[in-house]
């Protein structure tokens, strides 16, 4: 049997310039430097012949093998971009300690974690990267897979144009099955709100969760009330207060898609810009929250809000023409991007 | 393609056994029965790490089960990932020992090559989704457990969401030691829900010696006796997978 008994998830620790080679397909990495250590195993940047990959490696086959056969699966169908594309699995015998490691390659995902980037970047990305993440989110489900695991941590803001990715396999379940891993923050079972059961309502919490995480700026611990601790934390921030609907019923599980929950988001985010719209007409003033991007970056990801919302048949007769032709060229570079 | 039951102990302790048989001892029995013995130690923030840790360690090697010691607000997360990957763990194991019978007492999963391995996980994964679960809980009550006692019963409540969540069945059994008068009470017999701890936990009386040994021996007999009622003993294999085909 195999012996796990002591589940030190430790680091495994390699030195830069360390080389790797596979014992079944003999391809060669040289180490880097270190992307992340996690309770599944630790991940390395490093060279293969082709350019910089990330490998991420653990002593334990289990994980490895699961989160290898989760990326083959999701990773291939052609034309949607749903993760990091897996490129080899193999083991690793260190040459001085005869120890087995085992390991697969993915192609090195280059970003800066969400909420850093809206730390940089201002609040109103939160929204459009929400969004993006349903379309993901939408695709991944079609598959018949949840992602389980979602949670702030494991998402990564890629540039060029600014889009959201996510890392990490290691939660993705088949739908109907028990979810294989999560983070109690962003699992409803935790906050007593559902079960852990693999279903799209399972990720859609999380997703509500994630919101809450990037405006609140914290994680907060469960006190017993369930739903009613959450509806508090939403009531008590004012940039979170406007989404109490949409948030709500993410929570609650009344979405029965990504697709549904996404045009409810922007919808609200319409009524939203709207009020703020009327409210800077009336005031007269600039927003003081200047975002620290580009102008053109910025201008091209709200515009592909309005024009999404346009599609939604709301009432946007203040757009000028010059605008709107303009942003349907946005949203359809954003459709085809997506 | 198979069925039968996996059967587990999960015992949880704040410190070393103090009184009667070597626990030890009865773990390693429990493994020749086709149990295995997971054990979840419980640190205290103020307590020195160190001293009854071995022999929580110890226990589950024996029962050929997984050992973590935490501090208390880690219990959730910590009970239902032990039990998920003790399942799967034991799993593997019959995996293995079937690939030893049929390739040569040299291999294991992990002797096939990666293409090959990823077959013989998604196996691993169907059987720990589908196959039926006995768990039977020990919780040690001993007077230094007072406060850590809700922490438990939350973890309980959270390792029955994540398996009530698996497609097989489940079925939990409590058991306490010291208790009131005897080293060992039942006070929850097979059930797949524990709702019924909001009642019972409260109620309960702290205190005395931590007879680790006869608990681990009383839940043996409590499985083995069920057994042997329901006559679906599978003794003749110490595995309680059984494959048709």
């Amino acid at each position: 049997m195999v012996m796990m008994n002591n589940q030190s998830n430790g680091q495994i620790n390699l030195a830069a310039g360390t080389l790797i080679t596979g014992k079944w397909n003999k391809n060669q990495y040289k180490i880097k430097s270190l992307l992340g250590n996690g309770a599944n195993g630790t991940v390395y940047l490093a060279l293969s012949k082709n350019g910089e990959i990330a490998l991420k490696l653990s002593k334990d086959s289990t994980n490895i093998t699961n989160e290898v056969n989760v990326l083959k699966k999701i990773t291939k169908v052609q034309g949607s971009f749903l993760g990091p594309s897996f490129i080899d699995v193999d083991d690793y015998i260190n040459p001085y300690t005869k120890e087995s490691y085992y390991f697969y390659v993915m192609e090195y995902v280059n970003g800066v974690s969400l909420p850093q980037f809206i730390e940089r970047n201002g609040m109103e990305w939160s929204s459009i990267f929400i969004i993006q993440l349903l379309s993901l989110l939408s695709k991944l489900h079609d598959k018949g897979y949840i992602f389980g695991d979602l949670k702030t941590d494991n998402l990564l803001v890629t540039k060029e144009p600014y889009k959201i990715q996510w890392i990490d396999f290691g939660g993705v379940t088949q739908m109907g099955r028990a979810v294989k891993e999560f983070t109690e923050f962003f699992d409803r079972g935790y906050w007593g709100l559902g079960s852990r059961k693999a279903e799209v309502s399972y990720d859609l919490f999380s997703v509500s969760m994630i919101f809450i995480h990037l405006h609140s700026k914290k994680q907060f611990l469960k006190n017993g009330q369930g739903i009613k601790q959450i509806e508090q934390v939403i009531y008590q921030s004012p940039s979170l207060k406007p989404y109490k609907e949409f948030l709500l019923k993410g929570l609650e599980g009344k979405y029965t898609s990504a697709d549904q929950m996404k045009q409810d988001l922007l919808m609200h985010e319409q009524k939203i810009t709207k009020r703020n719209h009327q409210m800077k007409k009336v005031s007269k003033t600039s927003n003081a929250k200047t975002p620290n991007v580009t102008r053109s970056g910025q201008a091209a990801t709200r515009t592909q809000v309005k024009v999404m919302q346009k599609k939604k048949r709301s009432h946007w007769f203040e757009t000028s023409t010059i605008v709107l032709l303009l942003g349907l060229a946005y949203a359809l570079y954003f459709y085809y991007q997506l | 393609m198979y069925k039968g039951k996996l059967k587990q102990i999960l015992l949880i302790t704040d410190g070393y056994s103090n009184h009667g048989e070597d626990p030890l001892a009865v773990a390693s029995l429990a493994k020749e029965y086709g149990i295995t013995v997971n054990v979840i130690g419980i640190l205290d923030e103020k307590s020195k790490s160190g001293d009854g840790l071995k022999e929580i360690e110890d226990i589950a090697i024996a029962g050929g089960g997984i050992s973590q010691i935490v501090y208390s607000k880690q219990l959730s997360q910590t009970v239902q990932m032990v039990t998920r990957k003790a399942m799967t763990q034991t799993i593997q194991g019959f995996v293995n020992k079937e690939l030893k019978q049929i390739l040569g007492s040299s291999n294991s999963i992990e002797s096939l090559p990666p293409s090959k391995r990823e077959e013989v996980y998604e196996v691993v994964e169907d059987i720990g989704e589908t196959v039926s679960l006995e768990v039977i809980i020990l919780v040690d009550t001993s007077a230094s457990m007072k406060d850590k006692l809700e922490t438990v019963k939350e973890s309980l409540f959270d390792l029955q969401i994540s398996l009530n969540s698996r497609t097989g069945d489940n079925a939990f059994s409590l058991f306490i030691f010291p208790g009131k008068h005897n080293d060992v009470d039942k006070i929850l017999d097979w059930t797949p829900k524990l709702e019924k701890l909001n009642t019972i936990f409260p109620k309960l009386t702290m205190g005395g010696l931590t007879p680790t040994g006869p608990a681990l021996r009383e839940a043996l007999n409590y499985f083995n006796d069920q057994s042997y009622s329901r006559g679906n003993y599978d003794g003749d294999d110490e595995q309680s997978i059984e494959w048709a085909d």
